[in-house]
């Protein structure tokens, strides 16, 4: 006996035509087996805690935005997936409680990686990975998020990050805040400043 | 008016296989999905039940395309002798007897089983014709399988379906299946049985003798040229071409319509329909657990093992019912 095959061609032979049987009846119990497939868009899976999906900023408590647009997490990024461009708060728009804030933040979903690495870097806790991942779309440009869909909005509260999400994160977050100014492929390019970076670039991109 | 009666039933007969086949497909892919602990398809209507018809949605509108190097009169014309070699073959098949000499079927021929054999066996020129006229390597490489396994495994299937003929001493299919009223010739003819069974799989190229078409290694065998309704066609015949030696495997070794058991207050219809979905199932059940053979294995299993086998399985059939009768 070599590996259960008994020895002898005439036993070999029939040993082996017993296997194709015993195949037949593995294959005919695993009908009835429990089916491991989630029924993706009506069912959604629970995500470990601390899922890595679609960044969000959020703000603190008086409604003001967390960002002080110091450009950590677009150095530590790994994927240079990340713009950020700071203005001075001004007595009169105060954005932030530091002095500058972020007048541009944008993240180009494409590039991101979705290591974490942004969430690390910030000092103020401003940007947060959710575990919202259904963002697909036909258009290259409606991927890079500015802070009209990355902004926690004012009335939806501050924004959770990870660390304070009791029991996990529950199975559905909601839609995407609504896509407003980078919706349209033209828009999306323009209406950013990666978009602008993209546009000159893409005579080398397919679509 | 005799000549109307055919049509309504042809008509009628070519409905019920087109959909039998639509939804043998999705049987299949049930079934299939099933026995890789995956739902299978359930999206389209409630359980998935609608698919075919999205299916063949799909299949209408896809482009048809005929490749530069093809030949295109006989590219066009293979898909259609798969598929009216496959369809010829219900003009004979008998389903059911509700009354001794009312037979349900459109013809009843003495030579049946020849004439299915002949009909069957038109179906390689449609298999190796696309093949060769798709003017590419592989659909030619496919074709050349499918023409050596096709007639070497035909071989093999009609020794091991003469052993039936001379035990019920008749080659009309009606005939065979009352010379089986009192025990099914599946017992009798075992190793007949298990001879015709093999060499059907191969005969309809399916899996694990799927040489023909060998995804793995061939993309898509003879059919890689096709595409939309032609491709339909190829996709058509082979189910149907399934669900024929399924029904012949039904009529020559499991009785046909004969209720097993005396269980006579079941319809004979029902048990045909019953016991050929049998086999499809088993088709469907080797596809999810058999590998595919080795191309020189096969032609070395048809030739030295199946053809020797049911030789000697005639023989022995012969000489026993020579020394009884």
């Amino acid at each position: 006996m070599k590996n259960g095959v008994p020895r002898g061609r005439m036993r070999k032979h029939l040993y082996n035509v017993g296997a194709l049987f015993r195949g037949l009846a593995t294959v005919f119990g695993f009908m009835f087996m429990r089916k491991p497939t989630i029924g993706y868009p009506s069912v959604k899976k629970q995500h470990a805690p601390r899922f890595h999906g679609l960044h969000e900023l959020r703000r603190y408590g008086d409604g003001k935005e967390r960002c002080i647009g110091c450009e950590l997490c677009a150095i530590a990024c790994p994927a240079n997936a990340i713009t950020v461009i700071g203005a001075e708060n001004t007595p009169s728009d105060r954005r932030s409680p530091g002095e500058r804030y972020a007048a541009r933040y944008e993240i180009d979903e494409l590039r991101c990686i979705f290591c974490g690495m942004c969430e690390e870097a910030c000092p103020t806790d401003a940007i947060v990975l959710t575990p919202r991942f259904e963002m697909s779309d036909y258009r290259r440009g409606s991927f890079i998020y500015a802070k009209d869909r990355l902004l926690v909005p004012p009335e939806a509260g501050v924004g959770t990050p990870p660390d304070e999400r009791p029991g996990g994160i529950p199975a559905d977050l909601g839609e995407v805040a609504e896509i407003k100014s980078t919706t349209d492929i033209d828009k999306g390019y323009s209406a950013t400043y990666r978009g602008q970076i993209l546009k000159t670039q893409r005579r080398g991109l397919a679509g | 008016m005799s000549w109307l009666l055919v049509l309504i039933k042809s008509a009628l007969l070519l409905f019920v296989v087109i959909t039998t086949f639509a939804y043998a497909m999705l049987f299949e892919r049930k079934i299939m999905g099933w026995m890789q602990l995956r739902p299978g398809p359930n999206r389209v209507g409630p359980w998935g039940l609608l698919q075919p018809a999205a299916d063949a949605v799909k299949m209408l509108f896809k482009e048809d395309l005929t490749p530069s190097t093809a030949d295109p009169l006989i590219y066009k014309l293979a898909p259609f002798i798969s598929l009216v070699s496959a369809f010829g073959a219900y003009a004979i098949i008998p389903w059911s007897e509700p009354r001794p000499g009312d037979i349900w079927s459109i013809g009843n021929v003495n030579a049946g089983i020849l004439f299915i054999f002949a009909l069957t066996a038109i179906g390689v020129y449609g298999v190796s014709l696309g093949g060769w006229a798709s003017g590419s390597k592989y659909p030619l490489l496919g074709s050349v399988r499918a023409t050596a396994q096709m007639i070497s495994y035909e071989l093999a299937m009609t020794m091991s379906v003469i052993g039936v003929l001379i035990v019920a001493g008749t080659t009309s299919l009606a005939g065979i299946v009352h010379a089986q009223q009192r025990i099914w010739f599946v017992i009798p003819q075992l190793i007949g049985f298990a001879i015709y069974f093999v060499t059907a799989v191969a005969e309809t190229n399916r899996a694990p003798f799927d040489l023909v078409e060998a995804d793995a290694e061939l993309v898509a065998g003879f059919h890689t040229e096709y595409s939309g309704l032609r491709f339909g066609l190829f996709f058509i015949a082979e189910y149907v071409n399934m669900l024929t030696v399924s029904c012949v495997a039904t009529l020559l070794f499991f009785g046909g319509w004969n209720a097993p058991f005396g269980w006579t207050f079941i319809p004979g219809i029902v048990w045909f329909i019953l016991k050929v979905l049998f086999f499809i199932f088993c088709y469907i059940w080797l596809r999810a657990t058999m590998p595919r053979f080795r191309y020189d294995r096969l032609m070395a299993f048809g030739w030295k093992v199946l053809l020797p086998v049911a030789t000697l399985n005639l023989i022995a059939t012969a000489v026993v019912v020579a020394v009884k009768g």
